[in-house]
Formats: C-alpha cells, sequence, structure tokens
C-alpha cells in the first residue's frame, strides 16, 4: 500500500480521490469557531474581538503584516495563548480552556522544532508514542506518514543530516502522523528558498486536498496566500479586516487596508460633482458598487489599465497622463505615469516580441484607459 | 545538493590557471597566516609548558626515586602493598561521587528554574549563584566549621526548634566534608546545565505538548534528553575538581575523611618524603586522565545524537 501511496505522490497531478484519501476522510475534519476573542498585552490589543469560522476541510489563511495578530490568533487555536476572553470551538467542543497537549491538532512550526535528539522515525513517531500505538501499527503509520511527504526511507536519518526541505517535510509528517483533524501551520516555508517554496505550495495545497483536514495556515506572503488558500482572512491590528476567497480578496476588497496590502494598486481619489463621480478630472463610469461614504477613492490595479489611442475609447474611463518611467521586467512592462490631479499611477503589461520600443518613454503624454467593471471605489481617502 | 551544483557551475566558468604564479601566491599567504597564528598563540603555549610539561615531568622523575636517592619502584610498590592506600583512594572516589550526586540532585532543578524565568530574573538568580563563588574558599570553608560545630548556628537553631534535642555532629565528619564541598562545586554544576538549557528552544517544548505530551512527558522526553550533555560536562568538571579537593576535606572532615591530597601533603609535611608524594601525584593524575578519557567517549556518543545545531 505504501508503495503505491508513494507512486500517487503529493506531486501528481488530480490526487483529489477520495478513494485514495490517506488518512482522514473530509468528512472527519471538524470546524473552527472563533468568537470575540480578545487578548491584551498591557495596552496592546494583539487580538481585539476577533471572530472567525473555519469550515470543516477549509485551508484558512491568516495573512497580515509583522505584528498584526495572525501568530496570537494561531497560538490561541494551538493553546499555547492563553487569550483574556472569547471563545473557540472544535466542531461542538468548547476548548479555550483546554490545555495544548489535550487539543489533538497538529502544528507545523516555523523552525520546525524537530527534536534533534531523535532519528526522522522517532520524530514522527513521537505523537504515536504518546498515544502508546502498538509497535507495528506505529512503525507502518510512520512509513505512510514519511511516504506521504516524499520521504519513504529517511526514517533512520538523523535530523542535522536533513536539508532545509526535508526537515520542512519531516514536520509536515510529525504533525500529520497522529491523523489530527485540525492542522495548523506557522510561515513553515518561510525558511526556504524561493523555487523551494514554491514547489511546497503546490504539494502542501495537493496533501491538503488528499488529507482533509481542517487547515489553518500563517504567512505574511500575499502570494503565497493566495496560491494556496479557500479563503483568506486578512489581519491588522489584531482584528480581521476581510475574510474571502484569493479572487474575491484581489477584485473586491472591502476596506483600504486590504486594497494596499494584496497585490499592487494605486488610489485616486473621488469627488462628487451633481451626482457624478469625478477622478482625476474624469467622469467616472462604473459597474461596480458604491461604499456609503464621504470620501471615496478609485483602486487602480496596474494590469487593468490598458494604453489607449488617441480617440479610441470603447466606453472605457480615460485619463490623461505624463510618463514619468518606463521599466523593462522581461515578460511585463511596467509605465509609471502621473495624472492631471497630481496622482502616480502603475501600468503594467505583457511584453510581445518588439512592442516594447513602441511604448511611450519618459515625458511624453499618454491615454490610460479602465474598464467601468475595473473600477473598484473603496470609502476613505487616497 | 544545491550547494555542489553551484560549486561546478563556477568551475566550469572559471578560466584555465594563467601560469601557476597566483596558486603559489595564495599559498604563501596561508602559510603567512598561518605562521602570524602561531606568533599569538606561542606566549600561551609556553607558558604551558614552564608551568605545567616541565613540573609534571620533574614529579614523574621525583616518584621514581627512592629513600636512598637511586631508581626505585618503591613508592608505587608501597602503594600496591599497603591497604590504608586503597582506602584513601577509595574515600577520594567515594566523596567525590557523593559530592557530584549531591549537586545534581540540588544544582538541576535550580538550573531548570532559572531556566524558565525571564532573562531579569534568571540574572539575579545567576549572580546569587555566582556571588559565594567569588567568595574565598578558605573563609566559606571556615563559615562552614563556624555554622556546623557542636554550638555552632545550625544545631542551636534546630534544638530551639525541635528538630532534634541534643547537638549531632555534623563537622569534622564526612557530612560536614560534604556540606563544604556541595557548596564550593555547586555553581561548577549550574552554570553548564544552565547554559545547555538556555539554548534548548521553547518550539520543542511547545511542538511536544502539541504533539500529546503532558508537561512531565515533554521534560522526560525533550528537555531532560537536550539538556544532558550540559548535566554530563558539569558533573565531570565537579568530578574531577573533587578528585584533586584538599582544603575543604582537611578543614570540615576533622582528620577522618583522608582524601589523596590530604596523604600528599602529610607525605611531604609529616614525613618529608617526596618521592612518595610524587607517586601518589602521578597516581591521581593518571586516574584523573583515565575518567576524562571514559567521560570523552561518553560525550562523543551523545555528541552523535544531541547535537544539531
Amino acid at each position: 500500500m505504501s508503495s503505491d501511496l508513494a507512486a500517487g505522490g503529493v506531486t501528481a497531478r488530480g490526487t483529489t480521490d477520495g478513494s485514495r484519501s490517506l488518512s482522514t476522510s473530509p468528512t472527519d475534519a471538524l470546524p473552527i469557531t472563533v468568537r470575540n476573542v480578545t487578548k491584551t498585552y498591557g495596552s496592546v490589543h494583539a487580538l481585539d474581538d476577533v471572530s472567525l469560522d473555519v469550515e470543516s476541510g477549509e485551508f484558512m489563511t491568516l495573512l497580515g503584516p509583522s505584528g498584526s495578530g495572525k501568530t496570537t490568533l494561531l497560538m490561541v487555536l494551538a493553546g499555547f495563548t492563553r487569550p483574556d476572553s472569547g471563545s473557540l470551538r472544535f466542531g461542538d467542543t468548547e476548548m479555550i480552556r483546554t490545555p495544548p497537549h489535550l487539543r489533538d491538532v497538529g502544528m507545523v512550526f516555523q523552525n520546525y522544532a524537530l527534536f534533534p535528539h531523535m532519528t526522522v522515525a522517532g520524530n514522527v513517531g513521537y505523537p504515536l508514542r504518546l498515544r502508546q500505538m502498538p509497535k507495528a501499527e506505529m512503525e507502518e503509520r510512520v512509513e505512510r506518514a514519511l511516504d506521504t511527504v516524499q520521504l519513504g526511507g529517511y526514517g533512520e536519518r538523523r535530523i542535522d543530516q536533513l536539508s532545509g526541505g526535508q526537515r520542512q517535510r519531516v514536520a509536515l509528517a510529525r504533525s500529520i502522523a497522529f491523523e489530527p483533524r485540525i492542522l495548523l501551520m506557522d510561515e513553515p516555508l518561510s525558511a526556504l528558498d524561493k523555487k523551494l517554496r514554491d514547489r511546497m505550495q503546490i504539494e502542501l495545497r495537493h496533501l491538503h486536498e488528499k488529507l482533509g483536514m481542517t487547515t489553518v495556515y500563517v504567512t505574511h506572503d500575499q502570494r503565497e496566500a493566495l496560491t494556496m488558500s479557500d479563503r483568506i482572512a486578512v489581519v491588522n491590528h489584531g482584528r480581521i479586516m476581510q475574510v474571502a476567497s484569493p479572487e474575491r480578496l484581489y477584485d473586491q476588497p472591502e476596506n483600504k487596508f486590504v486594497a494596499d496590502f494584496i497585490g499592487d494598486s494605486s488610489f485616486i481619489d473621488i469627488t462628487r460633482a451633481d451626482g457624478a463621480l469625478m477622478a482625476a478630472g474624469t467622469s467616472l463610469k462604473t459597474t461596480r458598487p458604491v461604499p456609503e461614504s464621504s470620501a471615496l477613492s478609485l483602486m487602480v490595479r496596474p494590469e487593468r489599465v490598458q494604453i489607449v489611442a488617441n480617440g479610441a475609447a470603447d466606453g472605457m474611463n480615460v485619463f490623461e497622463a505624463a510618463v514619468t518611467d518606463l521599466v523593462y521586467q522581461g515578460e511585463s512592462f511596467l509605465l509609471y505615469a502621473t495624472l492631471k490631479d497630481g496622482t502616480d499611477l502603475a501600468v503594467r503589461g505583457a511584453n510581445r516580441t518588439g512592442t516594447f520600443a513602441d511604448l511611450p518613454k519618459s515625458g511624453e503624454r499618454v491615454r490610460l484607459g479602465l474598464d467601468p467593471g475595473d473600477t473598484v471605489i473603496i470609502a476613505g481617502e487616497a | 545538493m544545491a550547494v555542489s551544483d553551484l560549486d561546478t557551475a563556477r568551475l566550469g566558468t572559471e578560466p584555465a590557471a594563467e601560469d601557476g604564479a597566483n596558486a603559489h601566491g595564495l599559498r604563501m599567504d596561508e602559510r603567512r597566516e598561518r605562521l602570524a597564528l602561531f606568533g599569538l598563540a606561542s606566549p600561551a603555549l609556553l607558558i604551558v609548558l614552564i608551568i605545567l610539561v616541565i613540573p609534571v615531568g620533574w614529579l614523574f622523575y621525583v616518584s621514581f626515586i627512592g629513600a636512598d636517592g637511586t631508581f626505585s619502584l618503591e613508592n608505587y610498590e608501597r602503594m600496591i602493598n599497603s591497604k590504608s592506600y586503597a582506602r584513601i583512594f577509595q574515600t577520594t572516589f567515594e566523596v567525590s561521587f557523593l559530592t557530584t550526586l549531591l549537586c545534581i540532585l540540588i544544582g538541576y532543578p535550580l538550573a531548570y528554574f532559572m531556566s524558565q524565568l525571564p532573562d531579569r530574573w534568571a540574572n539575579v538568580c545567576l549572580i546569587t549563584v555566582l556571588l559565594p563563588f567569588w567568595t574565598s574558599l578558605l573563609v566559606r570553608t571556615y563559615a562552614w566549621l563556624v555554622l556546623l560545630q557542636k554550638n555552632g548556628l545550625v544545631n542551636n537553631w534546630a534544638i530551639s526548634l525541635g528538630l532534634w534535642d541534643e547537638p549531632i555532629k555534623i563537622v569534622h565528619n564526612l557530612n560536614g566534608t560534604l556540606i563544604g564541598m556541595v557548596h564550593i562545586m555547586l555553581p561548577f554544576l549550574i552554570l553548564p546545565v544552565y547554559a545547555t538549557m538556555k539554548a534548548i528552544p521553547k518550539d520543542y517544548l511547545k511542538a511536544a505538548a502539541n504533539l500529546g505530551a503532558s508537561p512531565v512527558r515533554a521534560f522526560w522526553t525533550v528537555f531532560f534528553p537536550l539538556s544532558t550533555p550540559g548535566l554530563f560536562a558539569g558533573s565531570l568538571m565537579v568530578f574531577i575538581l573533587c578528585l584533586g579537593f584538599f582544603v575543604t576535606p582537611a578543614v570540615l572532615g576533622g582528620g577522618k575523611v583522608i582524601m589523596v591530597s590530604m596523604k600528599i601533603v602529610s607525605n611531604i609535611e609529616l614525613f618529608v618524603n617526596w618521592g612518595a608524594a610524587s607517586a601518589l601525584g602521578v597516581v591521581l593524575l593518571v586516574l584523573t586522565l583515565a575518567v576524562l578519557w571514559v567521560a570523552s567517549r561518553f560525550l562523543k556518543l551523545d555528541n552523535m545524537t544531541g547535537g544539531g545545531h
């Protein structure tokens, strides 16, 4: 069975069929309910009345800048941080006062926290030994967990003989070996180099599809969050700013912080004149909802802006601008321009053979078009 | 693997060596640096030679000189034949072992406590541990003599508190020797143990708890094994220092606890027999080295399983 699983390994595409599900089937996963959790350190609100629902089997990412409270929230889930108040339920069970060793959640630590005095198998088997599993069953489970992370046969290695990526896998194997129904990960890929990180992101994603456990993943890397998550909770100053799927978060940010934090964006002030919305001297055509707010701004993603020829408009919002910089970036170009109202705008476009030379140069005038469907309007000044 | 790939890539792009002049120059640079390092180390090496190698050599030589001033094995023969010598060595090892054991029992929990404190309080504790360390050994030993004597503070308090009825003998015997020696040796155990414990990442215990270990299980399966290198180093240091200890057992033992060092002194002061004293010194040195050798094999084993950072 183990060789069978290794062949269908985590990197193979389309391993989502439930028939081969390794340990827990998705129905075993537990939903997490966080209600009004508050944690203060002195006068600092690490968590400020946080409520969050993670669905059964969902891959939820807590994304935020450092010091935002995302790790504190994860530590509350794991039981290492005692909040001041609030409720935490796994399924229907209240867990807020349960000590960490009775919570039965797997966790991958940022620095892996592998025990250096044990072999790989010793580490992966540690939670099973604590549960007094019979030796034969334990050995089989350890090998299975190692196969799952593609480290079959590495059981006798010492931890210091492993590379960073291998340690990462061992930590993962250890956290899933006892088949927890909830898996927590604290920036598990931050110590890896970029190429390995990219590959592990896909692998973790596949592993999650295969094992189906409810996963809460903490990262400050928005690309990682967008790549891996079912939903993302953006955290800042101990509060959850928005919870949404990656696409929704990118295309429909609900507030300035999310719009600014996720992806590249420029903001243009919107003024109201006779019921119309004016942005940088242009009357704004929009198909997007307009928030109830006295101050509004228009969020512009660089790749949604087009350079349009004189006269051609096609129902787009057209802004007159002066080019300040043009940068060649290989697969794309980046053009910086200043609008009439002084706002700096970035424009990104794909490079095709020979097209770069035709782009407007620094100092030249340019007409920038924005589709009415791409006009994301946010409450608050730019 | 990635590193070796890089290396071959770098080698592949390197132009062929022009005429070997660079290689020669680089070799000369390396040699010059090595000589400079040796020059820096030479004063220390010279001191080691003068105050260690030469005296030990001389000691070794004298131990083979008999009472008549010629080469003889009589100093060693006496040690083998006389029961009293065997008893002295036995006492020495017993006292050292008991002192080490008591230091572990008292020092390890204290070091653990300190390692779990916030840094500021840990430093306060560390200073209180070190404070007696900076006080004269002789002063501390005589202080114990005063405290532990028949009508001393300890006996008087114990009697007035009703712990025991009449003064008991806690000094001028093994008890007094152990109390004094443990007090003096404790920092030698606590410091390395504490340093090792401080270096154990807190995440290890969190990981153990997360995987289902109760605090007690986490301690014995993760924390304790990782602290053993420090415990081993500290115990070894205490044990070896005890083997050659003189002042405290001489003052607090009351002549009932005779260790090798005391026999060496009496051989010189009472019997003016330098040969016999030297032979004892040589045997003690050899035994100490043997203990170190055995211990180092354990230490190496330990590094193989416990290293990693």
